[in-house]
This record gives structure tokens, C-alpha cells and sequence, in this order.
């Protein structure tokens, strides 16, 4: 059994350390804000990996409780409660491990900015809301986790405030995020509208039992919607915007502007994959909508691939390895339209630590090169960085899918399912087949250009002890904008170096993981029925299962991964960015100049953010502009009220001049009067 | 202890007796008139709790019942009694009051002891206006309770002051005028003045929409719903911080209210005959005055056009229950969308006064509304900018502030009505996100935009209370809902009955 106790424990710590952080920050100090917050995480971190225990060998039953209720209005009811399932379980494991590392990494991260308390705060507010979206048992905590993810997301990529760029993008981040919310709203609405209830195990035991099964309705006359469709689609618009998929992909690049650590935490470990575990969590609706599952593998497959793309021609960091989390968002998402739910989870897990790994590794050159983000003054940052270049090898080797480490059997699972999914499927299901396999290459071209970039080849920046003045010898900071003028790019005060403990910690730490979580548990996670009663699967969908009868042990399974395709496009993209960043750099020039429309269309990102910018945002000013001087100001107030006006006029003037200016007095005069005939006939007789 | 009082009269004429007593102070004794108004307004405050505390929230009779006889020729009562909504309300305003009064604690120095008074009287008659059981005391608080608010506007307001409360005067006296002809006919129909009567009175399909345009109008007004709204903005404008405090958290609620006790009661046939031009009108409200909101420079403008999309959701919730109780037949939708109209109205309330005396703290250190004069406070105020953009966020509708609860619950029961209700009136999610979050950034964020930002001073204790209290009750209500519903719930079931009913 699960104490409810441990699980409030679980997600109250982290809030009580934002809100010490955040109220008593100038109280408690540097030291005390960090030791609450880690604190809090740490005890959450501890807790969540003992509930997991429990449920894996201890047997404990899945909890479903509720801790009160939100409101009761007839028979719709909305509560606040838990459903910690071993799918939940995993996902508190991951973000609060997560979580813990990025709270000590930003000791050294942020050492020197002055809104460090603040950071924690809204950190540990951050880790709050993942777990309450994660741990919900109803859509409507679940909406309320992730709006609560989102405003975190808003805080935090204009953490920097005064930075025109980051206040930009933490505005374009929450709207374009609302819009996916607010397919995800009529979601909801749909469900308590056919379903007649919020609640997760209410809702999914209808729909087994069947309530939704041929229900249609007509948006409009003669047009019949399949209902379970209709709803599958409104709450994977939702996952759209939080997961980032193609078209409302745009505000994550962007989200770049926030400091590294929570770039890492939030835009790529867990916020982001809120949208695949919530259609994970979801399974018996998606399950039961073969067509909404089509949309969501289109989806999935075109980011997976075109986003990838877009990595290639990024010249900073992180944009390259927020493109790649695009990308990999991509991936599971492919996975969810194969009904492969568990894959999309592992890969989620897997995906956690090694992105975790490689945007905190970018965050640790970063301060090495004394907040320089871009590769071109980079170069041979292996001699200097030992550690956080074999820390960024591992998570890279991770993410390319080298056998045995943790992101082959997450991706090489995806790609076998999709492979198995086209057999039987549509030209959709081929689509997704080929463009995931083609990814591959993308990923890995784009990973060793970033490593080669960055790590190798010739020193690209100056070491320049006149543009001194900076901090010595910690992991310091300089973001303040005050010092960024004084920035040239590719100078530097004196030569960076490997950054201090609680930088490289979380780095090895994660490092871990990222080689060895997929060995150790993909067969019991995806192939020992793990998921069971979490997450549902009708067998003729079930890709993992046909995946399951020819897989012998991890081992076995990772030797196949030699003889792959995959590997073999891989390997290819490995030797291709080995060719043109390390042996031939001219190359990539030449390549740049041949592709040349290519890479426009891609440095435009094929033209959504112009597209957005134009037609909605500049649309809506307009559109405001018209309704408001032209309905508003011109019929409504000249031409209607006007009429009235005029007589108004001549009417306030007579006022004016009986009253010669003391209208107070005379409305005073007025209430008095009111009052005392008001109290006359009042008084009771 | 407070079992026997005649609380209701108490809550009525405590605030207009004392506000007519710190008159007395006079100009030269502002500061223990503002004590004393301050005292009034606690007093007021403290005697409504017993009104939630002593509530029996599981009936929809009545409660706190006086009756008087009060102009026995035209057979008119001194009646008050309250029900859930009621009640909710009444706090709502004995809440707004005290923190508009320590909002203006030093931001008024010139004839305090009237504005003290103004807010003190004005407070008294919507608690008269909450608490009337007889429609002609209704009435006569309904239109009393303009004159302080327009000697509020007229005399501590801006440079066009002068404009602004007349057109508030007008344009609110035109549409109570209908009403006054409406309720006339139903006296002389009925023979007396009882709202509880006029319930069950019946009246054929004519005079039924007859009374409904009547009661549409004055209601309309006062909400304001689109197209007569354009008085709210220059009212907003001119105001003085405590006049839009109150006028935004209190007065647009009377319209509100208005519909729940008049039109939907006495008329419910012709309110379902009606009822798509409202719901047509609240959701161009949403749309096409949140695209309005958008683009307005002058920070009040903004919150005031904010203000009218986000009661859009009210009379929508409102609205809706006929199509949900008499064509989809499920009252606990129309109950679900009357809850949500309800805790719209209150967490509207919140977060517009909040809005608005945050516009007041700003004004008060620079003399400017402009969007454009400001630009990076946070730099210099950043206990502000916190309170700031946590209301903002509440004011886009987040989950966990008030601002959630009703659109959620509206939305909720708009989708069963009709899924394309639910779909226009979803897009508040982005357009309010929009111009919220848009002003925030000019505002709050940014490098700081010159000199005189520079130099803010952060709010001082006296506004972080007000602002607090602000928050508390946002945050409050947003975690933990059920206590408001559940004060209301047995009075909106009992008028969601009663419209399901009808009168035809």
C-alpha cells in the first residue's frame, strides 16, 4: 500500500521550497534557498523512487484517491487526487531525479546572478506542478499541472527580464501554448460531455464498457464526427503545444533564452514530454480512435524528421540540441501513433538523461566560454573540458542510437514498431516508417557536427586578458546584460576550463543513465508487461508485443542493433560530419554553397515563425485596431451615442450653469435627501 | 450572538449612516475621517461573516429575512433576504470596500472625508441592491447607488472627468429608465412589489418579451455587454483607483445579478427565446472586445476591456441554462453554467480590483496610464511585478487562480449547450493570454524604459495589504472552489427549476 501521506509528502516539498525560496529569499540567503529547495526535491526524488519500489517488487496496488474536492455542482464533480500507477511512477522518478541534478547544477550555474533565490523558487514551483500534472487522476489536475508547467515555462524563459529576446519568447512561448491548451480544453469539455466525468478511471471504464462506440455528432448539418476521434484529436492539439509538434513547435527554439539549467529541466527532460505521457495516460481513449492515432503518427513523423533538419544549420549550441529534443519529441510521438505507448515512455525515460546530459554539458561550455553560444568561436574544448566533453560523448552516442546505450533500445524499439505498424498499414504509416529511419541520419549529422564543432579542430576564439574584469575561478556569470555589452565574440578573458563540482556532477550523473538505463530495462519495462492496467494496448495494435517474440535479452537484442539499418544511417552520418568538420572543414562550406536554397528554407525554418508573425500577430493588432476604431469609436460612440450626445451636452450645461460648478454639493444633496426619505419610510411602525 | 439582529439592515445602513457621519469631519480632518471610514468599512466587513458563518447553504429560501411595511399605498415592503448568490455578493463588497479605502489611504488628499463617504454610501446601497427582496427598494437602490459613483468619477476623477460621468450617468439611467416601466407593469399586474411573487406570476409570451427587452437593457448596460459598453472604458479612464476598483469588482456584478433575479425568474419563456442573442452577444464580447482589449494603449482602457470580455462569460453561463435544461434537458449543466456565471462574477471581482489597484499604485508614482511610459518595472519594483503578473495570470485565466473556476465551469457547460459555444468561447484562452501577458511585457518586463522608472519605489506595506488580500482571495478561491459553490449551489438549483418550468 502507498500512504496518501507519502504522496502529498511527495508533491507539497518542492512547493514548500519554491515558496520559502521565493517569499523569504532575501531571509534565508543564497545557502538557504538552495539548501530548501534541494532539500525538498531530494526528500520528493527519495520518496517517489521508494513508491515506484513499491509498486515494481513491493506489489503494492496502484493508487487512486482523491484528497478533496475541487467542486460538486449535480453530477459533475472535479477533484484534486492521485493515481500513481507504475506509469506515473516512473515519470515522478524521472522528473524529480531530474529535477534534483539540474537544483544542484545551478548552484554552480548561477552562482553569480543576482536572482538566484528567485531561480530556485521557481524551480522547485516547476518541479511542483510536473508532478502535479503527472500524478493526477482526473483531466482536470491534469489541466491544472499543465497550465502550472506552462506558467513556470513563461517565468522562466524571461528569467532574464530585461533581454528584449527572452520576454519575446517567454510571450510567444505561453501563447502558442495556449492555443494547443485550448484544443486540450474542449478535450476535456468532450469528454465530461460524452463520458459524463473527469475522473481518468470513470472516464476510460466507459469507454471500454463502450458509451463512445459509434457515437457520432454533426458539428455541422450532414457532417458526422466520430466522437472518440473528435476527442483524441482536441487533447492531442493540447500535447501538440507542450510537446512542441510541427505546426506549434515554434516557441521552443526560443525557449533557449532561459538559462541553460532549465533548458535541460523543463524544455527537454520533462515539460515537453508532458504531452506524450498525457496520450500515454490516455491510451484507452486513443486506443479506441484508429484515426486520431493516423493524425498523431503524421504528426510525430514529419518533427521528427524536418525539425532535424532545421539542427543542422544552427550555429548555437543549445538551438542544435533543442532542435534535436524536437526531433526526439518527434520520435515518441511516432511511437504513440504505433499504439506503442510503453516505447514512447521508454524513450521518454531514456531521452530524459541523455538530453538532461547534453544540454547541461552545453550549459558547461557555455560557461566556460564565458556565455559565448556560438560553435563558430568554439573549437578543441576537449583539452580544456575533459570531463564535459566525454560526459557530452556519452549522451551524443546516446542519442544517435549506438548499441547498447539507453537511446538505442528507446529509438531502435520506435523504429521496429513503425516498421511492423507500416506491414499492415496505410501510406501514412509508410511515411512515418521512412522518415524515421531517415532521421536517423539527420540526428546523427547533426549530433557529431555539434561535438566536432565544439570540441575538436582548431581553437576559433582569443584569449584576451584585456577584456578582463570578470569573475575568477567559479562558474560565473555574466548574463546580466549590464556586462554584455563589454562581450566581443570570441574573446575571452583568459582560457576557459573545466567548470567546477556541482557542474560536473550532474553531468556524470546523468552520464550513467544515459549508457546504462536502456540495457538494464528495456526487457522488463517493455517487453514484461510492465505498463499492465496503466496503459492499454488492443492486441492487434500491439507493435511492442510482435517486437517482444523475437527479442532474446538485451544483449542479443543490441547485437542486432549492429546489422540495422538504422545503425548502418547512423554510422553514415557519423562519417559524414566526420568528413566535413573534422577532415575537410571546406566541405561544409562547399555543401552549404550546393544546397544553398536548402539551407535558406531551413534557416527561415521553413517560414512558420514569418507566417505566424504576420498573419496572427500582426493580423490580430490589425483586426483589434479595426473592430476598436471602426466598431467601436466610430458606429458605436460617434455614430449612435453621438445623437444622445449632443443632447447630453446641452442638458449638461444647463446643469452646469444652475449649478455654477458645486455639482458635488448638489449631489450630495441628492443622497441626503434619498437617505432621509428613504429612513422615513423605512422605519418600522 | 448575531442570531437575532436585523443583520441585513445592519450591513445597509451601517456603512451609509457612517458615511454620513465621517462627512462630518470635514476637509481639514481627513485623517480621522479616513480612520473612521476605515472602521465603518471593518465594522461592515466583520458583520458579514456571520451572514456566511450562520448561512444555511442546503436551502434555497430566503434567509436573514425583514420585512417592513414600507409605502403602504403602493403596497411597497422594506424586504430584504438573501440566498447563496446574494450572500456571495454581499462579501464581495464588504471585502472590495475596506481594501478601496486603504487603497486610497494617501492617494486622495483633496476633500477625503467626501470620498471616504462616497465609498462608504455606495457601499450601503449594494448591499441594499443585493439584499432586496421588494423590486421597488431594488430600484431605489439601483439608482442611488449612481449618484455616489458618479460624484466619485466627477470629482476625484481624471481630466475628462466631466465627459465620462455623464455618459455613466446617461447611459445607465436610459436603461434602468425601461426597467422602471417593466417594473411598473408588473406591479400593477401583480399588485405588489414581491420579486418572490413575480416569480410565479403568469404572464403570456408578449408581455413576457416585453419585459425581458426591458430588463435586457438596464441589465445590459450595467454588465456592459457589446454594443452598449463604450461607457465603461471612459468611466474606467476618469476614475479615481477606488472608483474603478469598485466599479469593475461590484457594480458591472448588478448586472449580473440583475438577470438572475429579473429576467430569469419573471420572464424565463422569453429568456429562452431570447437566450441566443445574449449568448451571441457574450461571446462577441469575448472575441471581439478581447481583440479590442488588445490593442489599447492606456493600461486602464486595457483592464476595463478586459473587464467586459470577461463578463461575457457571465451572462454566457447565464444564458445557456435554457438550452441545456429545456433542450438537452440535464438541469446539472444549467446549474454547472450558472455556477460557472456566478464564480466568474466574483473571481472577476478579485481579479479586476486587483488590476485596477495595481494600475492605482503605478499611477500614483507617475502620473501616467500610457502603456508607453513604462517598460521594465520590475527593475525597481519587484514585489510589485511579482503581484503584478500574478494577477495578470489569473486575469488570462490560470488554472489555480479564481480566473479558472468559472470560465472552466462556463466552458464545461457551454460544450453541452453547443460544441461551437464552447469553441468561440475558448479562444479567451489565447486572445486573454494575449493582451494580458502583451501589457504585462511592456510593463513589467524589459530594460527599464527611462528615468522615472528608475527611480519607482516599491509598494509600501499599506499597498502590499491591499494587494495581498488581492491575492489571497485570487489564490483562494482558484485552489479551493468548493466552499463558494456549495453556498450557491442550493439557490441556482432551485433557478434552474424554476426555468425549467417556465411560465407558457
Amino acid at each position: 500500500m502507498i500512504p496518501q501521506s507519502v504522496l502529498l509528502a511527495i508533491v507539497l516539498a518542492p512547493l514548500f521550497g519554491a515558496v520559502g525560496a521565493g517569499l523569504f529569499g532575501r531571509q534565508i540567503g543564497r545557502a538557504g534557498a538552495h539548501t530548501i529547495t534541494i532539500l525538498g526535491v531530494a526528500l520528493s526524488c527519495a520518496l517517489s523512487c521508494w513508491v515506484l519500489w513499491q509498486l515494481v517488487t513491493g506489489g503494492a496496488p496502484t493508487f487512486n484517491g482523491n484528497v478533496y474536492t475541487f467542486f460538486e455542482v449535480g453530477r459533475y464533480s472535479a477533484h484534486v487526487g492521485f493515481l500513481v500507477d507504475r506509469l506515473t511512477a516512473v515519470m515522478m522518478v524521472v522528473v524529480t531525479f531530474v529535477s534534483l541534478l539540474v537544483h544542484v547544477y545551478t548552484i554552480g550555474y548561477m552562482a553569480d546572478d543576482p536572482g538566484y533565490q528567485r531561480f530556485f523558487s521557481y524551480i522547485s514551483l516547476f518541479t511542483f506542478s510536473m508532478l502535479m500534472l503527472v500524478m493526477s487522476n482526473n483531466f482536470l489536475q491534469l489541466f491544472f499541472g499543465w497550465e502550472a508547467v506552462g506558467l513556470v515555462s513563461y517565468l522562466l524563459i524571461g528569467f532574464w527580464f530585461k533581454r528584449p529576446t527572452a520576454i519575446f519568447a517567454n510571450l510567444k512561448a505561453f501563447l502558442v501554448n495556449r492555443v494547443g491548451d485550448f484544443g486540450f480544453l474542449l478535450g476535456i469539455a468532450a469528454v465530461v460531455y460524452w463520458t459524463g466525468s473527469m475522473d481518468y478511471a470513470t472516464v476510460f471504464e466507459r469507454v471500454q464498457a463502450g458509451v463512445l462506440e459509434g457515437a457520432t455528432f454533426s458539428p455541422w448539418a450532414g457532417a458526422a464526427w466520430d466522437v472518440t476521434t473528435f476527442i483524441c484529436v482536441c487533447l492531442f492539439i493540447g500535447a501538440m503545444g507542450k510537446s512542441a509538434q510541427v505546426p506549434l513547435h515554434v516557441w521552443l527554439p526560443d525557449s533557449m533564452e532561459g538559462p541553460t539549467p532549465i533548458s535541460a529541466l523543463i524544455h527537454a527532460a520533462t515539460m515537453v514530454t508532458a504531452g506524450i505521457f498525457m496520450v500515454a495516460r490516455t491510451s484507452p481513449l486513443f486506443e479506441n480512435a484508429p484515426a486520431a492515432l493516423e493524425f498523431v503518427l503524421f504528426i510525430g513523423a514529419t518533427t521528427a524528421f524536418f525539425t532535424g533538419l532545421i539542427g543542422l544549420v544552427q550555429n548555437d549550441i543549445k538551438r542544435v540540441v533543442a532542435y534535436s529534443t524536437l526531433s526526439q519529441l518527434g520520435y515518441m510521438t511516432v511511437a504513440l501513433g504505433v499504439s506503442a505507448y510503453g516505447a514512447a515512455i521508454f524513450h521518454l525515460m531514456t531521452h530524459a538523461f541523455f538530453k538532461a546530459l547534453l544540454f547541461l554539458a552545453a550549459g558547461s561550455v557555455i560557461i566556460a566560454m564565458h556565455h559565448e553560444q556560438d560553435m563558430r568561436h568554439m573549437g578543441n574544448l576537449r583539452r580544456y573540458l575533459p570531463l564535459t566533453f566525454w560526459t557530452s560523448m556519452i549522451g551524443t552516442l546516446a542519442l544517435v542510437g549506438t548499441p547498447f546505450f539507453s537511446g538505442f533500445y528507446s529509438k531502435d524499439v520506435i523504429i521496429e514498431a513503425t516498421k511492423h505498424a507500416a506491414e499492415s498499414g496505410n501510406f501514412v504509416h509508410h511515411y512515418a516508417k521512412w522518415l524515421v529511419l531517415a532521421g536517423v541520419f539527420v540526428t546523427s549529422l547533426y549530433s557529431f557536427r555539434l561535438i566536432y564543432l565544439a570540441f575538436f579542430g582548431k581553437e576559433r576564439f582569443v584569449v584576451d586578458a584585456s577584456h578582463g574584469g570578470h569573475g575568477h575561478g567559479s562558474a560565473h556569470d555574466d548574463h546580466h546584460d549590464d556586462h554584455h555589452g563589454h562581450h566581443t565574440p570570441g574573446h575571452l578573458a583568459h582560457p576557459p576550463h573545466e567548470s567546477p563540482w556541482v557542474v560536473t556532477l550532474p553531468l556524470v550523473l546523468l552520464a550513467i543513465p544515459s549508457v546504462a538505463i536502456g540495457f538494464l530495462t528495456v526487457q522488463p519495462m517493455l517487453f514484461g508487461g510492465f505498463f499492465d492496467g496503466a496503459i492499454f494496448v488492443k492486441p492487434e495494435h500491439d507493435m511492442v508485443a510482435r517486437i517482444g517474440e523475437h527479442f532474446g535479452s538485451p544483449l542479443t537484442f543490441g547485437l542486432h542493433g549492429f546489422v540495422t539499418p538504422a545503425f548502418w544511417l547512423a554510422l553514415g552520418g557519423f562519417a559524414a560530419a566526420t568528413l566535413m568538420y573534422l577532415v575537410k572543414p571546406e566541405l561544409a562550406g562547399r555543401a552549404r554553397a550546393a544546397f544553398a536554397p536548402v539551407v535558406t528554407v531551413l534557416e527561415r525554418k521553413y517560414g512558420f515563425d514569418d507566417f505566424y508573425q504576420a498573419v496572427f500577430m500582426r493580423g490580430s493588432v490589425r483586426l483589434g485596431r479595426g473592430l476598436w476604431r471602426g466598431g467601436d469609436v466610430a458606429v458605436i460612440d460617434d455614430g449612435l451615442v453621438n445623437g444622445s450626445a449632443d443632447v447630453v451636452d446641452r442638458i449638461a450645461g444647463l446643469v452646469r450653469r444652475a449649478q455654477s460648478g458645486y455639482l458635488y454639493h448638489y449631489a450630495f444633496s441628492m443622497i441626503l435627501g434619498l437617505i432621509v426619505l428613504l429612513g422615513f419610510f423605512a422605519w418600522p411602525r | 450572538m448575531t442570531a437575532d439582529w436585523p443583520l441585513l439592515s445592519l450591513l445597509v445602513w451601517l456603512p451609509i449612516v457612517g458615511g454620513a457621519l465621517v462627512l462630518g469631519f470635514g476637509a481639514d480632518r481627513a485623517r480621522e475621517a479616513r480612520w473612521a471610514g476605515l472602521v465603518v468599512a471593518l465594522a461592515t466587513l466583520l458583520l458579514s461573516i456571520p451572514l456566511y458563518t450562520d448561512f444555511d447553504g442546503s436551502s434555497a429560501v430566503m434567509q436573514f429575512v425583514e420585512r417592513h411595511e414600507w409605502i403602504a399605498a403602493i403596497n411597497a415592503w422594506y424586504h430584504l433576504g438573501v440566498d447563496g448568490v446574494s450572500v456571495a455578493l454581499i462579501l464581495l463588497t464588504a471585502f472590495c470596500t475596506v481594501l478601496v479605502l486603504v487603497g486610497a489611504w494617501e492617494s486622495i488628499e483633496d476633500r477625503a472625508h467626501q470620498y471616504v463617504a462616497s465609498f462608504l454610501i455606495l457601499e450601503g446601497m449594494m448591499i441594499g441592491v443585493f439584499a432586496a427582496l421588494d423590486a421597488l427598494l431594488f430600484y431605489v437602490f439601483f439608482e442611488a447607488m449612481l449618484v455616489p459613483m458618479f460624484i466619485i468619477i466627477g470629482i476625484w476623477g481624471g481630466p475628462r472627468r466631466v465627459y465620462a460621468s455623464i455618459k455613466f450617468f446617461l447611459y445607465t439611467f436610459l436603461g434602468s429608465i425601461f426597467m422602471l416601466v417593466g417594473l411598473v407593469y408588473l406591479y400593477l399586474k401583480a399588485g405588489n412589489w414581491e420579486l418572490a411573487q413575480w416569480a410565479l406570476l403568469p404572464l403570456n409570451a408578449t408581455e413576457q418579451m416585453w419585459l425581458f427587452f426591458a430588463f435586457l437593457v438596464a441589465f445590459a448596460v450595467k454588465v456592459p455587454m457589446w454594443p452598449v459598453h463604450t461607457w465603461l472604458p471612459d468611466a474606467h479612464v476618469e476614475a479615481p483607483t477606488g472608483g474603478s476598483v469598485i466599479l469593475a469588482a461590484i457594480m458591472l456584478k448588478i448586472g449580473g445579478y440583475g438577470f438572475l433575479r429579473f429576467s430569469l425568474p419573471v420572464t424565463p419563456d422569453a429568456s429562452q427565446e431570447w437566450a441566443w442573442l445574449v449568448i451571441a452577444l457574450s461571446l462577441v464580447a469575448v472575441i471581439y472586445v478581447g481583440l479590442v482589449a488588445l490593442v489599447q494603449e492606456d493600461m486602464k482602457k486595457l483592464i476595463a476591456y478586459s473587464s467586459i470580455s470577461h463578463m461575457g462569460f457571465v451572462t454566457l453561463g447565464t444564458f445557456i441554462a435554457f438550452a441545456l435544461v429545456r433542450e438537452a434537458g440535464n438541469a446539472d449543466a444549467a446549474r454547472l453554467g450558472l455556477q460557472g456565471a456566478m464564480v466568474q462574477m466574483v473571481s472577476h471581482g478579485f481579479i479586476s480590483g486587483a488590476m485596477f489597484s495595481c494600475v492605482g499604485v503605478l499611477y500614483d508614482r507617475m502620473h501616467s496610464r500610457m502603456i508607453r511610459d513604462y517598460g521594465g518595472v520590475a527593475n525597481s519594483m519587484p514585489w510589485f511585478a511579482a503581484l503584478f503578473v500574478l494577477f495578470a495570470m489569473a486575469n488570462s485565466g490560470l488554472p489555480g487562480t479564481s480566473g479558472f473556476v468559472g470560465e472552466f465551469m462556463v466552458i464545461i457547460a457551454a460544450f453541452q449547450a453547443n460544441p461551437w459555444f464552447a469553441v468561440l468561447a475558448g479562444l479567451t484562452l489565447v486572445i486573454g493570454a494575449a493582451y494580458t501577458l502583451w501589457l504585462v511585457k511592456r510593463v513589467i518586463f524589459g530594460e527599464v524604459a527611462n528615468q522615472e522608472v528608475r527611480e519607482l519605489k516599491d509598494i509600501d506595506a499599506r499597498e502590499a495589504f491591499v494587494l495581498c488580500a488581492f491575492a489571497v482571495a485570487v489564490l483562494l478561491v482558484g485552489v479551493w472552489p468548493a466552499p463558494l459553490i456549495e453556498l450557491m449551489d442550493a439557490s441556482l438549483a432551485a433557478l434552474a427549476d424554476h426555468i425549467s418550468a417556465g411560465k407558457l
